[in-house]
């Protein structure tokens, strides 16, 4: 766990001036990229919420993530006219009562069981929407309309519109970053971080740790979910891959890149990760094997990731506060 | 005909078990032994199969093609050990999850790039080709029960080398305790290269035997790993015996599953995994 400090928020504004700044100067396409991007890190710091904060290290991640977008798009795919705050508390709630019931199992065990068991059920959802014939089988099912955003009868948001919809994400983005640093500043965050640390020791001072875990489990289970619900909605179109178990790989990937315990380096990581998958395949045709080699890289060079990194040098600027850093 | 449709179905699970239990025992005494999850088990599988189709199309006869790719197996799992794995031992499981998930990729696209990613089939020596009448229109295929008994000696030899040898022994010591192993002066770092390669070697003839049967496509590994790592969570970690009995249990429900309820065959196995977990969160006969 790291705390936040001055050069880091500095880094943090400039990161959101960039953002903010983007959709004048970027064309279409990637207008619509960065967007993608910013919706799988919203997915991303929920996974880092288990893996670098509570240390629940989810191989299923992607699950939650799919069910969110199958959920919007069967629910909702059909309607002429889709309305925002129903679909959105409808998924959500559905995604997170998911969550609990996957967790409630997965929490009773640790380590090794729970990265089997949190790949063995994702793998479960998997195929339950590639089988079931209702829900599109492998082919995926398309969603007709984006849902509205209305309070009243007015027209807060036009997701049909690209910038539009960036800004939407790129709010999202935010107020799910916001939202994780206060619940990590919180009581609860201590718990969750204390847990990470060691677990046993917080079990003899008198806390439940399977609730707090499970609770953790849940709340980054249902952002997932809202990754999902914004993913449907951007593209329209959900096939099962969504959940499969090579997107939780990369998802760790991008945490563990960018660097796990902080909530901007997941961000970091799921640019980068993003830009590679987008570049790399013009080079060559096998460019899963440089994906490979990055990751093999990372793991044995750079365990911290870039925010890692990012940490180092604020530190060495900010020498005269030697508690910058924390465990 | 149903009694004998029942026998065909029964047949195929065990030898489905079978198969699956030489994946998931490699896979759960590396982790009994060595601490280390094995993304790249489903690899070695592959590997084991397009090595399979490879060299039977050389030499022309499954038989030398499995006897030649078995040493190139065991030589591939020691250099995978030694230029991969060994840097894990004192990392985290995340660390791990990572990297051999990055030699999955490396892997595949090695495949990709030396052998294309057609769909290949490997064809069934002349001796095992017939089938075994059952009923006027049901037959059970000689082959079919070749894997099931090349799998069962495979199974014998290997409880009596873990029951009676040396190996065995110091193998069954480094699975309950690893540090008292080392401390009585064995080569910790021998003993995890042997274990890793003989379990690559398991997983990759595993493929070998499939590869007639299923025929050898990209992605071949992907899922039968997932599938090997619920028979070890149901067997419980690092137990070969709750390999054998997990993989028994699963190679059946699948493939009734795929009979009974064929809209949802695949969820049949999760289903079978929750419920034993329910009941038994370490597995069968995992440690608490």
């Amino acid at each position: 766990m790291h705390t936040v400090t001055r050069p880091i928020i500095v880094f943090l504004c400039l990161g959101l001036l960039l953002l903010l700044l983007f959709p004048v100067v970027g064309s279409s396409f990637y207008t619509g990229l960065v967007t993608k991007i910013m919706i799988l890190s919203i997915f991303t710091i929920s996974l880092d919420l288990l893996i670098g904060f509570t240390g629940l290290v989810s191989f299923g991640h992607a699950a939650f993530f799919g069910i969110g977008a199958y959920l919007l798009a069967i629910l909702f795919g059909d309607l002429e006219q889709i309305n925002y705050w129903w679909s959105l508390t409808l998924t959500l709630s559905l995604t997170g009562l998911a969550a609990l019931l996957v967790g409630w199992l997965c929490i009773r065990t640790s380590g090794i069981y729970f990265i089997m068991l949190t790949l063995a059920f994702a793998q479960m959802f998997f195929y339950f929407f590639f089988e079931s014939p209702h829900f599109g089988g492998d082919d995926g099912i398309f969603m007709m309309n984006k849902p509205q955003i209305n309070l009243a009868t007015r027209q807060l948001v036009d997701l049909d519109n690209e910038h539009h919809f960036y800004y939407f994400v790129l709010a999202w983005l935010v107020g799910v970053y916001l939202f994780l640093s206060m619940i990590l500043r919180a009581p609860f965050g201590h718990v969750l971080i204390a847990i990470k640390a060691n677990e046993q020791r917080v079990r003899a001072l008198g806390y439940s740790t399977p609730h707090y875990k499970l609770v953790s489990f849940v709340i980054a289970g249902t952002i997932a979910g809202l990754a999902g619900f914004l993913e449907a909605a951007h593209t329209s179109f959900i096939t099962p891959a969504y959940l499969g178990w090579h997107e939780s790989g990369m998802a760790i990937m991008m945490v563990i890149l960018g660097g796990m315990g902080t909530l901007f380096g997941p961000v970091i990581g799921t640019f980068i990760v993003v830009l590679l998958q987008d570049f790399l395949p013009e080079f060559t045709e096998h460019w899963k094997l440089i994906m490979g080699a990055i990751i093999i890289f990372v793991v044995l060079f750079l365990p911290n990731g870039i925010a890692g990194l990012i940490y180092s040098i604020s530190n060495r600027f900010s020498s005269r506060e030697p508690g910058g850093r924390e465990g | 005909m149903e009694i004998s449709f029942y026998l065909i179905q029964l047949l195929n699970g065990i030898q489905y078990g079978f198969l699956l239990f030489l994946m998931a025992s490699g896979l759960t005494l590396i982790f009994g032994i060595m601490g280390i999850i094995n993304l790249a088990h489903g690899a070695f599988y592959m590997i084991g199969a397009y090595l399979c189709y490879w060299l039977t199309g050389i030499t022309g006869n499954l038989f030398t093609g499995i006897l030649l790719a078995i040493p190139v197996s065991i030589l591939f799992g020691y250099a995978v050990e030694r230029l991969a794995i060994s840097y894990l031992y004192q990392r985290d499981h995340l660390y791990q999850v990572l990297l051999t998930y990055a030699l999955i990729l490396i892997a595949n696209e090695l495949q990709s790039i030396f052998w294309g990613n057609d769909v290949h089939s490997v064809p069934i020596p002349e001796l095992l080709r017939g089938s075994i009448q059952l009923t006027a229109n049901q037959a059970y295929p000689v082959y079919r029960l070749f894997i099931s008994g090349a799998c069962i000696t495979l199974a014998v030899a290997m409880y009596w080398v873990i029951q009676k040898t040396r190996l065995g022994m110091t193998i069954r010591a480094g699975a309950s305790n690893r540090e008292m192993v080392q401390a009585l002066g064995i080569n910790i770092n021998w003993l995890f290269a042997i274990v890793f390669s003989l379990g690559a070697t398991l997983a990759a003839f595993a493929g070998m035997l499939a590869a007639p049967v299923n025929s050898v496509y990209p992605g071949i590994g992907d899922n039968i790993l997932i599938i090997s790592f619920v028979v070890v969570v149901i067997g419980g970690i690092g137990s070969i015996k709750g390999a054998f009995i997990g993989a028994l249990l699963i190679g059946l429900a699948d493939t009734f599953g795929k009979v009974l309820l064929p809209d949802m065959a695949s969820m049949v196995v999760y289903a079978l995994m929750a419920a034993v977990l329910f009941w038994r969160p370490q597995g069968l006969f995992g440690k608490v």
